[in-house]
Order: C-alpha cells, then sequence, then structure tokens
C-alpha cells in the first residue's frame, strides 16, 4: 500500500479478515461437522434468545421485570406486524416468522461485538433462511389455492396484450425473491462491518485518529440501527410472501 | 507498471459498481422523501403506513446490494 512508506506506520487493512471461517479447536480443513467460529456463534445467538424469552419471562410477575419486557415487547411487535400484513389467518404462521425475527435479530446484533463472527454476513446462512421461506410460501401457495396460485403472475387488471409479458416479469420477479431476500440480508451485513473497521484502520495513522475514532462510533450507532432494520425487513418480507400466498388476488 | 490488464480490468470494474451505490442511494430517499411529504400532508395515516415505507426501502436499496455484489464478485470471485 502506497501509504505504508508515506506515514512508516503501516495502515493495516483487512476489512473481510472478520468473516473468515475458522475451525474452533485449531487446524485449517472444514469438513460439514466441523465446529468452527459459525457455529459457535449460532449457538451463542440460539442461547441468547432462550435465555431472554424462556427464562426471561418464566417468573410471570404481573410487574414485568426488563427481561420479560424486552421479551414481551418483542413478541408483540413481530405478532402486531404478522397481524398488519397478513391478516388473521396468516397468525398461524407467527411462530415462524418469529423465529426468523429473532434468530436474524440476534446474529446481527451479536455480529457487533467486537471479535465477534456475524453469521448473518455469509450468504450460505442467509441463502438457507431465504430457501426456506420461498420454499414454504411456495408449497403453501399451492396447498392452499391449488393450481389458483398460479393466477398470481397473470394480472387480470391489465390489458390482454400486455398480460403475457407482465406474467413474464412476475415469474422472474418470484424467483428472484430468495436471491434478493438473502442478499439484502448478508450484503447490508457485510458492508457495515467492513466499513467499521476500515474506519477502525484508519485510527493507525496519528493525524487522522481522533476522526477515525469518531468515525467508528458514528458508524456503529448507524450499524446498530442498520441490524434491527434489517431484521425487520427480512421478516417484513416474509410476511408479505406469506399474503401473496394465502391470498394471491389481492 | 507491473500486473497485467485482467486485473486493472477488475478495480476499473468494482469502482464502477460502486457508482450502483448512489443511485441506490436517490431510489432510497426519494421513497424516504415522498413519504414524508405525504405524512406531513395526512400525519394520521402515516403511522399504518410505516410498513410499506420499509418494504418500499428494502427494494430500492436491494438493486444497490446488488451493486455490491457485483463489486465483490470482480474483487473476490473473477
Amino acid at each position: 500500500m502506497a501509504t505504508d512508506a508515506a506515514t512508516g506506520t503501516g495502515l493495516k487493512f483487512d476489512p473481510m479478515g472478520q468473516f473468515l471461517v475458522k475451525p474452533l479447536f485449531g487446524g485449517d480443513v472444514v469438513n460439514w461437522y466441523t465446529p468452527t467460529n459459525v457455529t459457535l456463534w449460532m449457538a451463542i445467538a440460539i442461547l441468547g434468545i432462550t435465555a431472554m424469552l424462556v427464562m426471561g419471562t418464566s417468573r410471570r410477575a404481573v410487574i414485568p421485570s426488563r427481561s420479560q419486557s424486552v421479551g414481551e415487547l418483542a413478541y408483540g411487535f413481530v405478532y402486531k406486524m404478522v397481524e398488519d400484513v397478513t391478516g388473521k389467518d396468516g397468525l398461524r404462521y407467527f411462530p415462524y416468522v418469529m423465529t426468523l425475527f429473532m434468530f436474524v435479530l440476534f446474529s446481527n446484533f451479536l455480529g457487533l461485538l467486537p471479535m465477534a463472527f456475524t453469521t448473518t454476513s455469509h450468504i450460505a446462512v442467509t441463502g438457507v433462511l431465504a430457501l426456506a421461506v420461498f420454499l414454504t410460501v411456495t408449497i403453501l401457495g399451492f396447498v392452499k389455492n391449488g393450481a389458483a396460485f398460479l393466477g398470481m403472475f397473470w394480472v387480470t387488471s391489465a390489458p390482454l396484450a400486455l398480460r403475457p409479458v407482465l406474467a413474464l416479469i412476475e415469474v422472474i420477479s418470484y424467483f428472484v425473491r430468495p436471491v434478493s431476500h438473502s442478499i439484502r440480508l448478508a450484503g447490508n451485513m457485510t458492508a457495515g462491518h467492513a466499513v467499521v473497521k476500515v474506519f477502525a484502520a484508519f485510527a493507525g495513522l496519528v493525524a487522522l485518529s481522533p476522526l477515525a475514532i469518531l468515525g467508528v462510533v458514528a458508524m456503529y450507532g448507524l450499524e446498530i440501527l442498520v441490524c434491527f432494520i434489517q431484521a425487520y425487513v427480512f421478516t417484513i418480507l416474509t410476511c408479505v410472501y406469506l399474503k401473496d400466498a394465502l391470498h394471491p388476488h389481492h | 507498471m507491473e500486473g497485467d490488464i485482467a486485473e486493472m480490468g477488475k478495480f476499473i470494474g468494482a469502482g464502477i459498481s460502486a457508482l450502483g451505490m448512489g443511485l441506490a442511494a436517490l431510489g432510497v430517499g426519494n421513497v424516504a422523501g415522498n413519504f414524508l411529504a405525504g405524512a406531513l400532508r395526512n400525519p394520521s395515516a402515516a403511522a399504518g403506513q410505516t410498513a410499506t415505507l420499509f418494504i418500499g426501502i428494502a427494494f430500492a436499496e436491494a438493486l444497490g446490494i446488488f451493486s455490491f455484489l457485483v463489486a465483490l464478485l470482480l474483487m473476490f470471485a473473477v
């Protein structure tokens, strides 16, 4: 890097190093059964969710403790979201949406801890989540509506000449859903965490370090917002897809 | 001058795909600005439409993320 020679301190830019999958107990062969840092941070996320939702609410006090009110807040938030977007009959699928929301939210937030690993920054992880949503919604649509589900692609409100073109566009956009659904989350997480690391690397430059620290703090604040919004967007899009499956003719 | 033309092309391509970020910013700003304009005209209806706002922002932002993906692919996968 050109700046190395100029400053002599040597700026170390390694923004993508935090996303490397490494085995937990040494070695560098990653098989499907190897416990890696991904396994560790997913387990921590699930333990965190369990601690908040199960242990936090186990006492069921009338005046809720802090952890109980956070748990109730999260539950009510997702419940209202499912009810508003998919309607009353979508509430049967609330447990699935709640699971997705809590897992994505905890993975995002845990990734913000220093030295942590962001599991949702990997397309392999978000891709599985998005494909699960896609398959669920497609199967559900066919089970609930039969062949009428295909009517979603045939826009009857459009002029007849336009309908084949629109059907083609609708089919393409339907199959792009899992791609955009997963890449939105993974891309946001990767980009945000990498930006924090890039600002942190500028702290090695003495003249820039106060600015770099300010930048890290500002970006960190923004990342807290982004982590929540991306979990929210992931779940609300799941709700929208569910609504399409339950009511293909809106 | 060392390195080869393909390497240079990768960096130029990644830089050009960063333009998509700015264009996505235009889209997101457009969504948010129009929401605010509408919300100020009819504040009582605004609260019910925040979900729509976020869905719109998410769709506009997705295409910006795709350009980021193109940059990543050029830098690390090609």
